[in-house]
């Protein structure tokens, strides 16, 4: 056997095995959970690139665990679509992990190591959603996922448990939802594995069942995605956990949801009929578009910036739903190429935001004011083309997705969409030039003078300090090479894994 | 109609009971009725999962001297309990968080009322 | 179709990309303001070099072409130096390097702060604008015309007092609504007809649209370039951001981003749509009537305004409009008066803008009723100053003379005695609005202003300069640059 293909696994095991080692440690070497985090991110990271390019070279592969063949066993399917996906969650789960280091040691001091074990837990988890070929197997790495998604949220301030049990109560919903969809699927077909099932339900025939259980899995995960209406739990379960908490649940937890709508839509299902027949694709791109529209209203009218970064999400979940709502291969490129663009610019914005948390003790966006630019010039420059980016503004990578969802609703002929995307990067331009006005100019409505010159020469830089500011910097950097490399990402990498019906 | 319910009744009874737990979950204003609203919820599909599987004149899948194995109309599929093994187990782990949320709300806020809830944390 | 004979050559994307490199160094050297200006001086120079010797080729009506990289799936950052292009970039670097002069003699005159973030913006402002100058395709000239956007907004909110936040908030609405209806406008041409490239003559052809279908396209595209053409009623943002410090209302809001809009409106007419579409489908009365509205009604408006710089902007809305007019009339007069216009009405009205720095830095006025007077202290300036608005009422021997006699013969060739008569009525206007500014300066007494003398040279000589090309480029269209030989290029180019 090609020794290759166990990149599949290879992606998989890193972080659960970091989650067991890490437990190993003395509690007094809060370095050590700290270095087992990164390096399995950076293994699980690695092993995903190479896979991506295995599986776009050579084809994809298909993982028996334990030697048992399908559709007795388990198989991880390793497609350019899960090799990729892998690839961004690892990837920005890396970045944020080597951010996160003194942060965590300051917010929760007690408790370093559960932290680092949960948050590898609930990595390994998302991985293996992506990777899995079985539905079962599926829901499971969804919950365990899910449990350490509630208990990393449920660490922060007084108000988090709370926030967390509404996650918790939704999460399981959501998650039963998608439990039920897949009963109803097995009863159809009497299988699992979705390569399977995707076999046996041209023959099964139009069944009332499986569009039942087609429906039940997308309203399940759309729960999970925080698809509009279901995105309440999201904005507080961000909110009150910790800033490291929210890093890495924030830009990677709702993509994964993403993926398992692609995954069923597109490949388990045949495109066309989940299109046409019943007209599933098009309410998600309808409640894509709506959740864009709401939470970037929303967004408007937070005076908390982590607040706001989490109504952002809403917004932008949205477009990878509108994306995957439009059906059709520019919306398809669209759709993975936000979830690149958003996980990056979401995980700079938030890591952004705990820099200035850690400096002035507050994310406050009324108490902001000018001396952070220049006390904090390189956090706030990487703010700005983030900001730039979700306004989705050339070069930078937002632009790029929003320039393929834009030829997608033309492809499709849905001028509603395209209203969508216009006027939600205005309502962008409005938050984040909030923000930025705040930071860079003087706002009281005197002009600049002397005395603020020299005032703001007094001034001594107090940057964060290099491990925080190098993750920063380096997903600021990254915006702009996916931006201007995004002909590359999209031929070589998106292409080949759109699915032959679309 | 009456055939639909009397075929299916097993069902019915399924689906009374996700209902119920649905309306613990999102309608009850204590949080530790919506923590039971969960497990009644979760065990509906478990015991959807394990309905589904059953079938007359057939017996667990162990193979048995005088009952052929080829004919798989004489024995139950044994997957699905399998799998409600595995759920069962998440549903357990995700019932523990759970609790251990409602201690952590209680100690910070002393209350598990909704309403009450909502005042004190916006005294904060 | 014959097209142009194509070179590769890496000059166009150098004179991008030398004012870019500049930004670095001006950052750095930001406590040494000599050097600091030193940079700027030295890019300008460049850069204009650089665009000069592309300008032999382009006359031969070879055209330069530079492939970056590809920038979304199927669509090459590409610049190309065809003659139009050329003629913008000429224009553009050439008049920054005057411009870098003025602005050191203005921001030191006037104390300005941040000076650094200033001349940091402006070296980014003049790089998107070759860039759009250059753009070998709709989505290069987005991505350029967007990054000029955010250039020139830190030097609207320059001086950060409530007034400049309030116009920086206006500019980007405009702005970036109108680049986003580019962006969508884009996206259906290029599903349309899978390019996107800027075609001699256009690239979309009768019958992929509905007359409705096209229409709304128009639209799309029209406003994209119209807001920052200042085409009514997309206009308003352009009076207000004249709190800009001056050198950024003479260069950027007279010269560089008013005119990518406009240059962009050339490009939509004659490189996406094409004459024939724009005929068939009406597209060019929708801009003419536009366009006219435009010209009386800023000319009108401008009447108005006491102060010297908002009727100086009302004006550039005007005359931007006689470019959009030019091209609607889509016979050769007609674009060719367009096409010169860009030039003449850049030297003039930098003219104009320069005259306007230097009485605000000097005699700290900014009224037109203020000036009384005036004229005899500053009599260079107002010398250049009554050059220009000669200019602009098209007067010979100023190059206005020369543009608007082309359009003029341009409205007679389309049997269009309207635009006849909205050209000439324009015409009185602006002699209606200038000339009093001249006459107060020169033949009206006050006391106020002996012994005040001349402003600084760092800002007289440009303007003198810049007058003296106003006239000379009337009487030899042609000197140095080829101006009118790249103009008649691209006419013939689009025409056939």
């Amino acid at each position: 056997m090609d020794p290759w293909v166990h990149l599949a696994v290879a992606v998989l095991l890193p972080p659960f095995f970091g989650a067991l080692v890490a437990v190993l440690f003395p509690a007094r070497r809060t370095n050590l959970p700290w270095i087992a985090a990164v390096v399995s991110c950076g293994l699980a990271f690695f092993a995903s690139v190479a896979g991506l390019i295995y599986a776009v070279t050579e084809g994809t592969v298909h993982y028996h665990l334990g030697g048992w063949e399908p559709p007795m066993g388990i198989e991880l399917v390793m497609d350019p679509l899960s090799a990729f996906f892998c690839a961004v969650i690892a990837g920005v789960a890396s970045f944020v992990f080597i951010h996160g280091k003194t942060v965590v040691e300051r917010e929760t001091p007690e408790k370093v190591i559960p932290f680092y074990s949960t948050a590898l837990l609930l990595i390994g988890g998302l991985l293996g959603i992506i990777l899995t070929g079985d539905l079962f197997n599926l829901y499971v790495f969804l919950e365990i996922s899910s449990l350490a998604g509630y208990a990393l949220v449920a660490i922060g301030d007084k108000r988090a448990p709370v926030s967390a049990f509404r996650y918790l109560i939704l999460g399981t919903i959501g998650a039963s939802f998608y439990l039920l969809g897949v009963a109803f699927l097995f009863m159809e077909t009497g299988s699992l594995n979705m390569r399977d099932v995707a076999e046996i339900i041209p023959i099964a025939g139009d069944s009332p069942a499986t569009v039942a259980g087609l429906i039940l899995i997308v309203f399940g995960i759309g729960l999970k995605m925080a698809l509009f209406p279901m995105h309440g739990w999201l904005s507080d379960a961000y909110t009150h956990a910790t800033s490291t908490s929210t890093a890495i649940i924030a830009p990677i937890g709702t993509k994964v949801a993403a993926y398992v709508l692609l995954r069923t839509c597109f490949y388990m299902f045949d495109p066309e009929y989940v299109r046409n027949e019943i007209p599933l694709t098009t309410i998600i791109g309808f409640l894509g578009a709506a959740g864009i529209i709401w939470g970037s209203v929303l967004a408007i009218a937070q005076r908390d910036l982590k607040r706001m970064l989490a109504y952002s999400s809403i917004s932008q979940v949205g477009y990878i739903a509108l994306g995957v709502g439009l059906a059709s291969p520019y919306g398809m490129i669209g759709a993975v190429l936000h979830t690149l663009n958003h996980a990056v610019m979401k995980a700079c914005l938030f890591l952004v935001n705990t820099n200035i948390l850690e400096r002035f003790r507050h994310t406050h966006i009324p108490r902001f004011d000018r001396t952070y630019r220049i006390r904090m010039p390189w956090t706030m420059a990487a703010f700005t083309v983030s900001a730039i980016s979700m306004i989705g503004l050339p070069p930078t990578a937002g632009f790029f997705s929003k320039w393929y969802l834009v030829l997608g609703s033309w492809e499709r002929s849905n001028y509603l969409f395209l209203a969508v995307i216009v006027i939600s990067s205005l309502l962008n331009i409005v938050y984040f030039f909030r923000v930025l006005e705040k930071v860079y100019l003087r706002t009281d409505g005197e002009p600049y003078d002397d005395r603020n010159e020299q005032e703001d020469l007094a001034l001594k830089r107090e940057e964060a300090r290099g491990s925080m500011l190098f993750p920063v910097l380096f997903l600021a950097v990254g915006l702009l090479v996916i931006g201007l490399a995004n002909a590359f990402i999209v031929t070589t990498f998106i292409r080949p894994m759109i699915p032959d019906g679309l | 109609m009456i055939d639909l319910i009397h075929d299916y009744y097993a069902y019915w009874a399924i689906m009374l009971l996700l209902v119920v737990g649905l309306y613990g979950m999102l309608m009850k204003k204590n949080l530790m009725k919506k923590v039971i609203g969960m497990i009644v919820f979760q065990n509906s599909i478990i015991l959807l999962f394990v309905t589904a599987a059953f079938k007359w004149d057939a017996t667990v899948p162990v193979l048995k001297e005088g009952i052929p194995g080829d004919v798989s109309s004489n024995y139950l599929n044994p997957l699905p309990h399998a799998l409600m093994l595995t759920a069962i187990v998440v549903g357990v782990a995700i019932v523990g968080v759970a609790f251990a949320l409602l201690i952590a709300i209680y100690r910070n806020f002393g209350t598990l009322e909704e309403g009450e809830l909502t005042e004190r944390m916006k005294g904060e | 179709m014959s097209l142009p004979e194509t070179y590769s050559s890496s000059i166009p994307f150098l004179a991008l990309l030398v004012s870019l490199l500049a930004v670095p160094l001006i950052l750095w050297s930001s406590k040494r303001p000599n050097l600091r200006e030193f940079w700027t001086l030295l890019a300008a120079a460049i850069k204009f070099g650089l665009v000069l010797t592309l300008l032999p080729g382009a006359l031969e009506g070879k055209v330069a072409e530079f492939v970056l990289l590809e920038i979304a799936e199927g669509i090459e950052l590409s610049l190309r130096a065809d003659s139009f292009g050329m003629y913008f970039a000429l224009i553009a670097s050439g008049l920054w390097i005057l411009t870098s002069f003025y602005s050191i003699g203005y921001m030191r005159g006037h104390h300005e702060k941040k000076q650094t973030r200033y001349f940091a913006s402006f070296a980014v402002s003049l790089s998107a604008t070759i860039g759009i100058a250059f753009a070998g395709n709709l989505l290069t000239f987005i991505v350029f015309y967007e990054m000029l956007t955010l250039a020139t907004y830190p030097l609207v909110i320059h001086s950060e007092n409530r007034k400049a936040i309030r116009a920086g908030r206006q500019y980007l609405a405009y702005a970036l609504t109108a680049g986003l209806l580019m962006v969508a406008g884009s996206g259906l041409i290029y599903m349309l007809t899978g390019s996107i490239d800027f075609e001699p003559s256009g690239i979309l052809e009768e019958g992929m649209l509905g007359a409705g279908g096209m229409r709304v396209l128009f639209f799309m595209l029209l406003i994209g370039v119209g807001v920052k053409g200042g085409i009514m009623p997309l206009h308003s943002w352009l009076p207000n951001a004249m709190v800009a410090p001056t050198p950024v209302s003479a260069l950027l809001h007279a010269v560089a981003v008013v005119k990518s809009g406009v240059f962009g409106v050339v490009r939509m007419v004659g490189f996406v749509f094409g004459p024939d579409v724009m005929v068939a489908y009406d597209l060019n009365t929708i801009l003419a009537v536009f366009a006219g509205a435009t010209i009386i009604l800023a000319s009108v408006i401008a009447l108005r305004q006491n102060n010297l710089k908002r009727r100086l902007a009302y004006s550039t809305v005007a005359h931007l409009s006689y470019i959009a007019m030019g091209a609607a009339l889509l016979n050769a007069d007609g674009f060719t008066g367009g096409i010169l216009h860009i030039s003449t009405h850049a030297t003039m009205k930098i003219t104009l803008f320069f005259c306007a720095g230097a009485i605000i830095v000097h005699a700290h006025r900014e009224n037109v009723s203020d000036l009384d007077g005036l004229g005899r202290a500053m009599p260079w300036t107002f010398g250049a100053f009554t050059i220009g608005a000669m200019g602009l009422t098209g007067l010979p021997p100023v190059n206005g003379f020369l543009s608007k006699w082309f359009l003029c013969m341009g409205s007679l060739d389309a049997g269009q005695i309207i635009v006849l008569c909205v050209f000439l009525t324009s015409g009185l206007l602006n002699a209606a609005y200038l000339f009093p500014v001249v006459y107060r300066g020169f033949f009206r007494t006050s006391e106020k202003f002996e012994g005040l003398g001349e402003a600084n040279p760092f800002m007289v000589v440009p303007l003198c300069i810049t007058a003296a090309l106003s006239v000379v480029f009337c009487l030899f269209p042609n000197l140095f640059f080829g101006l009118f030989d790249l103009a008649t290029a691209t006419v013939d180019a689009v025409l056939r």
